[in-house]
């Protein structure tokens, strides 16, 4: 595998009214595992059901009920974890958090405090070509959603919708690696990106389905070094965190001014207090949720309905052996392999649906033309079209293929392929046949191209006149004899038949 | 470790259990005559023992990823003292 080099980026720096700060996150992100059935009932997933129809008795807390694990969930947070290059535990087990809230019907959810299933892997977050940021991955778990309330139906009541109780969560968390508001963002897009890869979660972030909870603290320039090379987190300011997220903009924003009220805390001589916030985007500030800090005290004890859960290595090396090739080594292969550069190889691996798109039309083609046709013309046009998907295309990746071999062979050229293209977008149909019926085969006979070269210098004697002293002019013959074959004669030939004619 | 009234307050509110003011001295003994008697148990030295987690060996149980329930919401609802266009109906929750 080919390694692509990277620099770490500057943290930021935010300047104080007395001196200057850095800042430190650590992300912890609930990722919704993508199955059909909750992690331990049989209950679906779906998105989007009639309230409390996707709802076992066991995700309801009926008494009696006891939990069964979902095996293909676990295997999705190996998959995960070996995604993110992590050590994966064979022994796990589940603990009871304990905590009252409507939509916990059990009164605890179960989670894996002591013993979770993968352990520490690292992932690299991408800040431009050349510079990306690696962060430590302390551990995932798995874990049970909790269920939806709604305070807005009624004035008197919240409404609670048990349909996401008991989906499966891999929830995520980062050791404090995480230097500015845009590394977060990205942080969480390549997770998304990873997960997206590996299937193992749709990273939807509008209907929650990976959200974010985000520790920030400030320190002063030098500190976090201390920190890195001790371990040592007393050289850290104290952290405040800042409950479920779910977009990437509002994060950059609530670490933005979180960062500003410490520094503003701690510059006036006062110590920043370790709580739980909340980030209002409307005010654009964080706020104290002093009702939660009783609800920390979690009581954690190993949930006595489960056994621990035993792996065996060999299920984990044949979920290994069918990981897909993840988008550090897509990318890299991408450079190495069509010799694009590193922003194209960004742009075409950052959606694996759009990887294999263009893997297709590349396949025993020019590579940079084939980049080149997706980037500009495809991913052009479907953003044109409303963002359109790219499982959407009206152009088939089998189509565009047949395009870029009509230019190859120069068949066409590369103006006609832009009408051709945009023919079989809105009509459809084979390509090579629609270039027949339609007449659009670039004119290479040399006969031809000759007559009409004789036919435009015929007609404009005073330009040939003006070619002849100044042979930068030759052009517009050029444009005159393209214009007369309607643009389907091989823009070279004609360009040298006119050197050739006007005796340049 | 020994257990107040305050703390005995304490985890009955967390358990979200009324225990009466004058109640409270009688359950902090009982507390502290349980833990003292779990506490005999760190008095055995389990060097080097695996913790047992099952009497039997088994192994935990596992489901395949398939949709095999659900689908009933009038049941899951029914012991709702509220239910309101398939909804639990709870006292406002004020975030």
């Amino acid at each position: 595998m080919l390694d692509l080099t990277h620099d770490a980026p500057a943290p930021k720096v935010i300047q104080g009214a007395k001196e200057d700060w850095e800042l430190v996150i650590g992300l912890e992100v609930h990722a919704q595992v993508a199955s059909m059935a909750k992690l331990f009932s049989g209950a679906s997933t779906a998105f989007g059901a009639e309230p409390n129809s996707n709802v076992a008795f066991v995700d309801a807390a009926m008494p009696g009920m006891l939990p069964v694990i979902n095996e293909y969930c676990v295997a999705q947070a190996v998959r995960t974890g070996l995604g993110l290059k992590a050590q994966i535990n064979l022994f796990s087990a589940f603990d009871r958090k304990n905590y009252f809230y409507p939509d916990q019907p059990a009164g605890y959810q179960i989670s894996q405090l002591y013993h979770p299933i993968v352990g520490e892997g690292e992932v690299i977050v991408d800040m431009g070509p050349g510079v990306a940021r690696k962060v430590r991955i302390e551990r995932i778990h798995l874990e049970q959603d909790a269920g939806k309330s709604i305070h807005d139906m009624d004035p008197a009541a919240s409404f609670v919708d048990l349909n996401r109780a008991g989906v499966a969560l891999m929830e995520i968390v980062s050791r404090p690696d995480i230097r500015g508001p845009e590394e977060a963002a990205a942080y969480i897009l390549k997770l998304r990106q990873i997960m997206r890869y590996l299937g193992t979660c749709d990273g939807d972030m509008q209907n929650g389905n990976l959200r974010a909870d985000v520790n920030v603290s400030v320190c002063r320039p030098g500190d976090y070094e201390k920190y890195r090379e001790t371990g040592d987190f007393s050289h850290l300011g104290t952290r405040c965190e800042i409950k479920n997220m779910n977009s990437t903009r509002f994060i950059q924003q609530a670490i933005e001014v979180e960062a500003r009220r410490q520094i503003a805390i701690l510059e006036d001589g006062g110590e920043v207090v370790q709580e739980t916030r909340g980030f209002d985007p409307d005010r654009g500030e964080t706020r104290s949720q002093r009702s939660k800090e009783e609800a920390h005290d979690y009581r954690y004890f190993p949930d006595p309905d489960l056994l621990p859960l035993e792996i065996e290595q060999g299920w984990v090396d044949d979920i290994a052996g069918t990981l897909p090739e993840l988008p550090d080594e897509k990318k890299a292969r991408f450079v190495s392999g069509f010799g694009m550069t590193e922003y194209d190889a960004s742009v075409l691996t950052a959606e694996v649906e759009n990887a294999a798109y263009f893997e297709e039309v590349a396949v025993g083609r020019d590579g940079k033309l084939a980049a080149n046709w997706v980037i500009n013309e495809l991913f052009g046009r479907l953003k044109k079209d409303d963002d359109r998907d790219i499982e959407d295309s009206p152009v088939s990746a089998a189509q565009l293929g047949q395009i870029i071999d009509l230019i190859s062979k120069g068949d066409i050229s590369g103006k006609i392929a832009k009408d051709l293209f945009e023919i079989v977008w809105t009509e459809g149909g084979d390509p090579a046949r629609i270039v027949e019926e339609r007449g659009m085969r670039q004119v290479t006979d040399t006969g031809a191209i000759e007559a009409a070269v004789d036919q435009v210098i015929a007609d404009n004697p005073a330009q040939v006149q003006k070619a002849q002293a100044n042979p930068k002019l030759a052009g517009w013959f050029v444009g005159q004899v393209m214009k007369a074959t309607g643009g389907k004669a091989n823009p070279k030939a004609v360009n040298d038949i006119v050197t050739a004619k006007l005796g340049l | 470790m020994s257990i107040d009234t305050d703390t005995a307050r304490r985890v009955a509110r967390l358990a979200r259990i009324r225990v009466e003011e004058d109640q409270l001295p009688a359950l902090a003994g009982e507390f502290n005559a349980i833990l003292g008697f779990i506490e005999q148990l760190s008095e055995v030295d389990v060097t080097g023992v695996e913790p047992m987690t099952s009497v039997t060996p088994q192994r935990l149980k596992r489901r395949d990823d398939e949709v095999t329930d659900g689908g009933y919401p009038k049941k899951v609802l029914s012991n709702a003292p509220d239910a309101r266009e398939g909804f639990f109906a709870v006292p406002k929750v004020v975030e």
